[in-house]
């Protein structure tokens, strides 16, 4: 009788635990934080799918997508660095050759329609033949990484299970691709919290947020903290004279401009700026308030004052600091979901 | 004898009538037949060959030419009594390649008829450069057969391609890639051309089931150098990514000539 009691105990308690896992493993797919607006990403085209997310993830964190299989997309795109290349100034990529900006987070991409730091690409399906067949990064040629993933032991049944053929096309590779990319989604800072109303700011976070909205909001805007246009914030020209937006548009009125970057995971991101030649925060607001060159198509949110530039006293950099530090989302940099399995 | 003089104007009224009745039903618009349209490429009046050719601009610098390849898209027709027939977007994209001469002749399912006019556009539309990844298939795919046609960085396919060798060039060499579909986001230059061509002074198409009918154009590519302004290599050898190409695009546009129509 004792042991028949036991018995059931040890089903009732097997059972919750199965449900219980059961239930932390379901796959949600690609939610939109409530406070966040619309995507920019056609879903209607790509749905995201727990098959198509986990073979995107596959291929991003999987060197056969190189030349030489010895670089994939993740060497680059790290995601304790929130998905940058810490440590280096420019992309750092096939034998060892480097590019001539700074990786790009993959973060919050779905809301996005641009991409690069001069806007080049405009659909997330199209961007990774550009590092793929970018001399300098991954050096091979899409044909080939869809042969060798076609004769891969494993692809061609993920394929199938994400998208009912075994048939390894351009399409599917890189719908694949941006399923795992449109996943990588930051939404867990104390900022967030704030914003689910689970948290509050201290005073000090509290007063660098309302210098943040005074002084900074115009361009990086919330919740994404970037408004997705192309500004000239007065870097001077770099040393393989980039000149950004115009290489694009070929207009010079985008001459000098870049992607406003998000300040999301600042603390996981550094070096700064499209070359990374600012190496910390404070010299990125040394910047702003002292450091900016009077360039062709410098932002008119730069011009305001006497001298070009924000003003800042010392104690406003210290709480911007404060606030920024509340972007930070160690949540994002190290959730299990998204990192190499 | 007699006779045979009946006989024979019967048979020539029958034959006469026969033609005559037979004319006006002679095409069936709700039955397709295949229209090949042939673009040759010429140099001036030689045919155009591969590495070996030596030509002369008009600026009087010599030129080989290793590569041309290009886009034609979105092909129309105008039957002679005015009804236009615009080809299906999805089975209308041809990437033309010198080197490879299957690719020189595509074809087109168009309802029978005779038509006078053609039009298509050289280069690839605005709207498919923008189109979903799963909707650039064949010469389209930017990993694939147009995978040298498409800058990957700069989302949008390459129209028309030419390239080679040149002692005018300070390189030594030349390369004329022209795109640009005129902006996603921002409005850039648009290089996109259509081309419309009067069939009706070198022989409109017959277009009837049961035989291929083919237009034959001839593209002088001394006109990528001329045709609306004339420039030299020394100046221009290498023309991809600046506003220049819309010149080149300009010349390009007005090298397409029907020379004659096989029925």
């Amino acid at each position: 009788m004792n042991k028949r009691y036991w018995l059931i105990i040890f089903f009732f308690l097997a059972g919750i635990v199965a449900c219980k896992k059961e239930v932390i493993e379901a796959f949600e797919g690609f939610k939109k934080p409530a406070y966040f607006p619309e995507p920019a990403y056609h879903f209607e085209t790509n749905p995201v799918t727990k098959e198509g997310f986990e073979l995107g993830r596959k291929l991003f964190y999987d060197p056969i997508l190189s030349a030489n299989n010895t670089i994939s997309c993740g060497s680059c795109h790290i995601q304790t660095s929130a998905f940058t290349q810490h440590g280096h100034k420019v992309s750092h990529g096939i034998f060892d050759q480097l590019g001539t900006r700074n990786s790009t987070p993959v973060m919050n991409l779905a809301w996005s329609n641009t991409f690069m730091w001069d806007g080049g690409i405009t659909d997330l399906d199209l961007q990774p033949i550009a590092p793929i067949t970018n001399h300098v990064e991954m050096g091979d040629a899409m044909a080939n990484v869809l042969s060798k993933l076609q004769q891969h032991q494993q692809y061609p049944s993920l394929f199938k299970n994400a998208f009912g053929t075994e048939n390894i096309t351009t399409a599917n590779f890189l719908k694949a691709l941006s399923q795992f990319v449109l996943m990588c989604v930051s939404n867990n800072s104390k900022y967030d919290s704030v914003m689910r109303s689970q948290s509050s700011f201290t005073n000090e976070e509290a007063e660098g947020y309302a210098i943040f909205k005074q002084k900074c909001s115009a361009c990086h805007t919330e919740p994404l903290f970037t408004d997705n246009s192309f500004r000239s914030n007065g870097l001077s020209l770099n040393a393989v004279g980039d000149v950004g937006r115009s290489n694009i548009t070929l207009n010079e009125n985008d001459r000098f401009k870049f992607k406003v970057p998000s300040l999301r995971n600042l603390e996981y991101t550094p070096p700064y700026m499209h070359d990374g030649r600012v190496f910390t925060l404070e010299g990125v607001l040394n910047h702003y308030e002292t450091g900016i060159n009077q360039l062709q198509n410098l932002d008119p949110l730069l011009q305001q004052n006497t001298r070009p530039g924000i003003a800042f006293t010392a104690d406003e950099k210290t709480k911007l600091l404060l606030f920024l530090n509340t972007l930070n989302d160690k949540f994002f940099v190290t959730d299990r979901k998204l990192s190499e399995q | 004898m007699k006779n045979i003089i009946v006989v024979l104007a019967a048979v020539a009224l029958f034959a006469s009538c026969k033609k005559e009745t037979v004319t006006p039903s002679e095409y069936d618009s709700s039955k397709k037949a295949a229209l090949s349209i042939e673009f040759d490429n010429i140099v001036g009046a030689a045919d155009l060959e591969l590495n070996t050719g030596n030509y002369t601009n008009q600026s009087g610098e010599t030129f080989k030419v290793s590569k041309l390849k290009y886009y034609v898209s979105n092909f129309k027709l105008t039957n002679i009594n005015g009804t236009e027939y615009i080809v299906p977007q999805d089975s209308c994209y041809f990437l033309i390649d010198e080197e490879d001469e299957s690719t020189h002749e595509p074809v087109l399912r168009i309802p029978e008829g005779e038509y006078k006019t053609l039009t298509f556009t050289l280069g690839v539309d605005s709207l498919r450069n923008t189109k979903d990844i799963s909707q650039r298939t064949g010469v389209l795919d930017p990993t694939g057969t147009g995978a040298d046609m498409y800058w990957s960085w700069n989302s949008g396919y390459i129209f028309f391609k030419m390239e080679g060798t040149s002692p005018a060039s300070m390189m030594g060499d030349y390369a004329y890639h022209i795109g640009f579909f005129g902006g996603m986001s921002t409005p850039t230059i648009n290089n996109i051309k259509t081309v419309s061509l009067d069939l009706t002074a070198r022989g409109t198409p017959k277009i009837k089931s049961g035989k291929e009918t083919n237009v034959h154009l001839m593209l002088d590519i001394l006109k990528v150098f001329n045709g609306s302004t004339n420039f030299s290599i020394a100046d221009h050898s290498m023309v991809m990514f600046e506003p220049f190409t819309s010149t080149v695009a300009n010349n390009y546009a007005t090298m397409i000539k029907h020379d004659h129509t096989e029925n």
